[in-house]
């Protein structure tokens, strides 16, 4: 069959030729169960590891359970892990990897299987709840909001996160320790405290650096900065976010100087 | 196309990276021992740290505060006694500056996967059955980073001091020999590593959150963010340039190695 | 089915982007116990691709802009067909929108006085987007995200329970509306996971849902765009109008060939990036249309200049409207004038600094490094148009959103009609807030005047459940269709066919071939797998929402016969006067689609005098500016 399917273009180069075939090892299954399958597939000059999935799809394995939206690294939805590295598959080109190589593709580690390449990550969705939004400074009329370029940059760096989970998916505290799942909302919730930490207008009244270490799990974080490699909005997750955080809960939890500075007012 | 073949493998096996993944934290492994080796050797060697003639003082020795150190050594007095032979110098100083770089958010990064193996890398399986991280003692100490950088900055002052003596000439006035450059570059990538730890960052402007009523402040954060960014590389620089340095003054004192002098 | 789980609610609200999430909250804050179905995981709808900005008259950089100016520049970019009550709603709301999202805890680039920034787009007369660098979509959609948990945690601290009031269903595709008599009573659909069904009765039904750029084969647009929300409607016997006016962006990548149509942001250009041929011209200085002569420079000297002094000179002809730089594209390449993949050049490394592009654009500047080895601080892009929105929809009351079915209400890309023959840049975030807003609105205030809450026929749930499960049954069939072949057929047609230059013979031809698709789809199979996460079997289903959908589209497109905005027809290239109150609409009856005019409403008098009466002239027959008085008379 030809495989002219989906975003998938015809096989043939920009003279005509065909592409070449490159193996593919995917996992396949549901659940617990499944099993490493290796494939072969025709790939084109230029094509990501997305592309090779699709073809998958349209000409071997209709069925072959993976996410996906924009294809442009912008959405986050085809997080994977390609020759156990996290990763977008949608951003992942083929040309990184030798020709002769087989290309292996797994589900994101940290979190179950629902098939094939899709995961449960409903986790994240859990986490995001458990961090207190933002709250709006009291008598300040929509429209009314001042705040300065130097003031907003650091939180919207933060706020370029894409939800890939792929930080989630490679942060040893819960890749490697189920049972930390409970006490650590990982780095992308971290981050997200930050974010609202640093955003110069909001008007919580807790305390968001202290929450971090006793709702969130700030403390399980050994700064070793894998969230900050895999991240593919290249967001400086540890030095920027994590650590400014912990150095925070220092002012106002381990430091006595602050502390006594802020006792005075 | 050609049928799928299958092969079954077991999706939890340790990682199923396929690059030399182990390299880094080899390398991070490596180096960090050798430097502690010397560091060591080189503290209860406890000798040739001072070259009289040229005015250098070896970094390890830096301050040198005991009664027990050389003529000539000491700049900044001597308030500790002479306690035994085996408690050299460095004993009242070092603690502090290793304290640094044992706290700073780097070498943790550095030691927690090299020697640690958590994790030995990214998306590598640590071999350890539970994990608290830091949030536990003795670790929780990890949070006093900010009082070794204090003592850091002192000690920087100080080995800028001794930089400043080294320009003392041979024959008197004015001189500059191999081991000035050398002290020169080490104080400067000292200084460099110092102030872009995370810690200063944060105590300098990190800290505020309207960085628009704070300009001053608001200019040494970017400032020192800058600098942060190179902070792993201006660690491992600086920890190169002390045992540089350190070896220099020991040849020189030692008389192995004639200080090449480009100005008196 | 006895299987089938249900769950009751006041508002449904179908689709989980801009306007989805801004009418949950909307009908969560009137006390609506709302549901969100949302076909992908929350947070990652089509959104997120936005990327210039949010356009809202806030003149914080120039204070000249107000709602008038805005009016003007959307009714002048969709060539005065737009609903010009959808058209005034949204430029009187807008900046309200946007301010609403900052307490919400957006944080926009910001102007040197602390407000919000906003930047030059295509059709705008004044820097009117608000924005964050080039991921204006994102933020949005995380921000109303936020908020919706926000509204959740509220909950939570009230009832003890986070889904009390809002609830996301996310991964659950709607297959079905459920009516009882003629008015909404549910929605059936299923959950993507396990593949099982769900019924939620709800009295009021919003949907959300998007476009159909998944219909053509190149495209900008993610697999959701599938076009559900017309289909849904048409079988709910909804009217769709403007389905002939599909906008296609002047600027997608064209390589390499798996990227090809990935959008490349209309800020390159509104930032100072310019179209080149290949041998390096400005070319778009050859294509201003007499109507925009007026604001649009004629020389480079003039269109540089206004970047920096836009008081004194006319605009860049690259800041034209979409449709028109798109055509500009299209025949620079016909012409043999282009790149070697079959595009133009768009060049800002000679125009801005690498800091510049890299502060401005970022994403894009990744997007390109990443996906086709191009550093575009040194290097030009290649570009080329690419199916980007369709400005057809459910034709809806400007006023509340809703249908002309009771309890159906559509709001964003779904619904027609705000944007007339072509979309401005910008004006789509602004529409998924001001009309997301008002069908939440909407739907509450149907909810509260209703005397009693309808039924769901189980009769109708299993119907569609069965409908739902027939690529199952044919499993096995001899001469099945394989799903993913049948969409790639699809895609070709209306790309080749119903694209970015049509004509009368090659529609006629589209719609024959869509004939026999639709034949042939009876007969699609899921090949293999079961319910569980089955792409296949959710792909079949797809490709029937969009059969029907291009159906429309060619069909309209077909019968309007001037070339306006968004629909270009080789065979009547003129602008008639006489089509622009017309509107085409589509409805469902007995399983055939059938096409019917229908007149536009005039434009409200006072509305017409923001316009000169020289302009106006160019659009309108004499007849109509009658309501104007005298032809002396001017603003």
């Amino acid at each position: 069959m030809t495989a002219t399917v989906g975003n998938v273009e015809p096989l043939r180069g920009r003279n005509g030729a065909m592409g070449q075939r490159v193996r593919l090892r995917v996992w396949r299954g549901s659940g617990d169960e499944g099993e490493l399958r290796d494939y072969e597939v025709e790939a084109e000059e230029g094509e990501v590891v997305l592309d090779l999935l699709h073809r998958l799809q349209a000409t071997h394995c209709p069925d072959l359970a993976v996410r996906w939206n924009c294809k442009a690294g912008k959405c986050g939805s085809c997080s994977a892990e390609v020759n156990g590295r996290p990763r977008l598959t949608c951003m992942t080109r083929m040309s990184l990897f030798d020709p002769e190589e087989t290309v292996t593709v797994t589900p994101m580690r940290t979190f179950p299987v629902i098939k094939d390449l899709v995961c449960d990550v409903s986790y994240n969705y859990v986490k995001a709840r458990e961090v207190p939004g933002f709250t709006p400074p009291a008598g300040v009329e929509p429209g009314q909001y001042r705040m300065w370029q130097r003031d907003v940059e650091r939180s919207q760096e933060f706020r370029k996160c894409i939800e890939c989970f792929l930080c989630q998916d490679t942060c040893h505290v819960i890749r490697d320790h189920e049972e930390n799942k409970e006490a650590f909302s990982g780095p992308r919730f971290l981050m997200r405290v930050a974010e609202l930490e640093m955003h110069p207008l909001d008007d919580y009244d807790g305390d968001r650096a202290e929450e971090a270490r006793g709702e969130h799990g700030l403390g399980l974080c050994n700064i070793t900065k894998c969230c900050t490699e895999v991240c593919p909005e290249h967001i400086r997750i540890t030095d920027n976010a994590l650590i400014p955080l912990k150095e925070r809960l220092a002012d106002r939890r381990y430091d006595p100087i602050p502390w006594l500075f802020r006792r005075r007012g | 196309m050609a049928a799928p073949t299958t092969t079954s493998g077991p999706r939890r096996t340790r990682t199923l990276r396929t690059d030399r993944w182990w390299l880094p934290p080899l390398g991070t492994a490596l180096g960090l021992s050798a430097f502690v080796v010397y560091g060591l050797v080189r503290t209860f060697m406890n000798t040739w740290y001072w070259a009289p003639e040229q005015h250098y003082l070896a970094p390890f020795f830096s301050p040198c505060l005991s009664e027990a150190c050389v003529p000539g050594a000491s700049h900044l007095g001597t308030p500790f006694p002479d306690l035994a032979p085996w408690v050299p110098p460095p004993v009242f100083v070092l603690p502090f500056v290793f304290g640094f770089r044992l706290t700073c958010y780097y070498y943790r990064k550095a030691y927690y996967r090299a020697f640690w193996l958590s994790p030995p890398a990214c998306a590598v399986t640590e071999p350890h059955r539970r994990y608290t991280g830091e949030s536990r003692l003795p670790l929780l100490l990890q949070n006093a980073h900010r009082y070794f950088f204090y003592a850091a900055v002192l000690v920087a002052a100080v080995l800028t001091y001794d930089t400043v003596l080294a320009f003392h000439g041979v024959n008197g006035g004015v001189g500059v020999g191999l081991g000035t450059l050398l002290m020169v570059v080490n104080v400067v990538l000292l200084w460099g590593y110092t102030l872009s730890c995370h810690s200063c960052r944060h105590l300098v402007g990190g800290r505020i959150n309207h960085f628009s009523r704070h300009p001053v402040r608001y200019r040494l954060w970017t400032w020192v963010s800058r600098l942060n960014g190179r902070h792993m590389s201006l660690a491992w620089a600086s920890l190169f340039s002390v045992a540089l340095v350190d070896l220099y003054v020991m040849l020189v004192a030692s008389g192995a190695f004639p200080d090449p002098r480009l100005i008196n | 089915m006895a299987e089938t789980e249900r769950h009751d609610y006041d508002v449904v609200v179908v689709g989980a982007g801009g306007a989805g999430l801004r009418a949950a909250i909307e009908a969560r804050e009137r006390g609506m116990r709302t549901a969100v179905l949302c076909k992908s995981l929350f947070g990652k709808a089509h959104t997120v691709m936005a990327e210039g900005g949010i356009a809202a008259a806030m003149g914080n950089v120039n204070a000249g802009d107000d709602w008038r100016v805005h009016f003007r520049d959307t009714m002048r970019g969709g060539k005065f067909l737009n609903n010009w009550r959808m058209a005034e709603l949204h430029a009187l709301e807008a900046p309200q929108r946007v301010w609403e999202l900052e307490t919400y805890g957006a944080l926009f680039d910001r102007t040197p006085d602390g407000r919000v920034s906003q930047r030059n787009f295509g059709g705008h007369e004044y820097p009117r987007l608000a924005h964050v660098g080039d991921r204006t979509g994102l933020e949005l959609i995380r921000t109303l995200q936020q908020r919706i948990v926000s509204l959740q945690q509220r909950d939570h601290a009230e009832h003890g329970d986070y889904e009390a009031g809002l609830r996301v269903f996310a991964e659950f595709t709607v297959t079905d509306l459920l009516r009882e008599g003629d008015r909404m009573a549910g929605v059936v659909g299923y959950w993507r996971e396990s593949g099982r069904f769900a019924v939620l009765r709800a009295p009021a039904v919003v949907l959300a849902t998007g476009g159909i750029g998944k219909s053509f084969k190149v495209t900008s647009n993610s697999w959701e765009y599938t076009g559900d929300g017309h289909a849904l409607a048409l079988r709910a016997g909804a009217r769709l109008i403007n389905m002939e006016f599909v906008q296609f962006h002047p600027t997608g990548m064209v390589w390499p060939p798996s990227v090809k149509g990935i959008l490349v942001t209309e800020s390159v250009r509104g930032d100072g990036g310019v179209l080149r041929d290949a041998h390096g011209r400005r070319f778009m200085f050859d294509y201003v249309p007499e109507v925009f002569k007026e604001s649009y420079a004629d020389s480079p000297e003039e269109a540089d200049r206004w970047y920096t002094d836009p008081d004194r000179n006319r605009r860049p002809p690259e800041l034209l409207p979409r449709d028109e730089v798109a055509r500009a594209i299209n025949n620079e390449v016909k012409e043999g004038r282009g790149s070697p993949h079959g595009g133009v050049y768009l060049d800002v490394a000679s125009r801005l600094s690498t800091e510049e592009i890299l502060r401005r654009l970022p994403s894009m500047h990744h997007q390109f490094k990443e996906l086709a080895d191009v550093d575009i601080t040194a290097q030009s892009m290649e570009v080329g148009p690419t199916c980007h929105y369709v400005m057809g929809g459910v034709e809806v009351d400007p006023d509340s959103a809703a249908s002309a079915v009771p309890g159906l209400f559509a709001a964003g890309e779904v619904a027609g009609g705000m944007h007339g023959s072509n979309r401005l840049g910008g004006n789509s975030l602004s529409d998924l807030l001001v009309f997301g807003r008002r069908a939440g609105i909407g739907a509450a205030e149907y909810v509260v005047g209703l005397v009693r809450r309808p039924e769901v026929s189980a009769g109708e749930v299993d119907e569609a459940v069965h409908t739902a499960l027939e690529p199952f049954d044919a499993a096995g069939v001899r001469g099945g269709e394989n799903p993913y072949a049948l969409h790639a057929e699809l895609q070709q047609v209306m790309n080749r066919l119903v694209g970015i230059i049509r004509d009368g013979g090659e529609m006629c031809s589209a719609l024959e071939q869509l004939t026999e698709i639709r034949q042939r789809a009876v007969r699609m199979t899921v090949p293999e797998g079961n319910r569980q996460f089955n792409p296949g079997w959710h792909l079949a289903l797809d490709v029937r929402n969009m059969l029907l959908v291009s159906e429309c589209v060619a069909a309209a497109a077909l019968r309007r016969t001037e070339s306006r905005g968004g629909h270009t027809r080789e065979d009547h290239p003129r602008m008639d006067p006489n089509w622009r109150n017309r509107l085409l609409s589509c409805v469902l009856r007995g399983g055939e689609l059938e096409l019917s005019e229908q007149p536009q409403e005039p434009m409200r008098p006072d509305l017409m005098r923001l316009f000169s009466r020289e302009e106006l002239e160019k659009y309108f027959t004499a007849e109509e500016l009658g309501v104007l008085g005298e032809p002396s008379r001017k603003r």
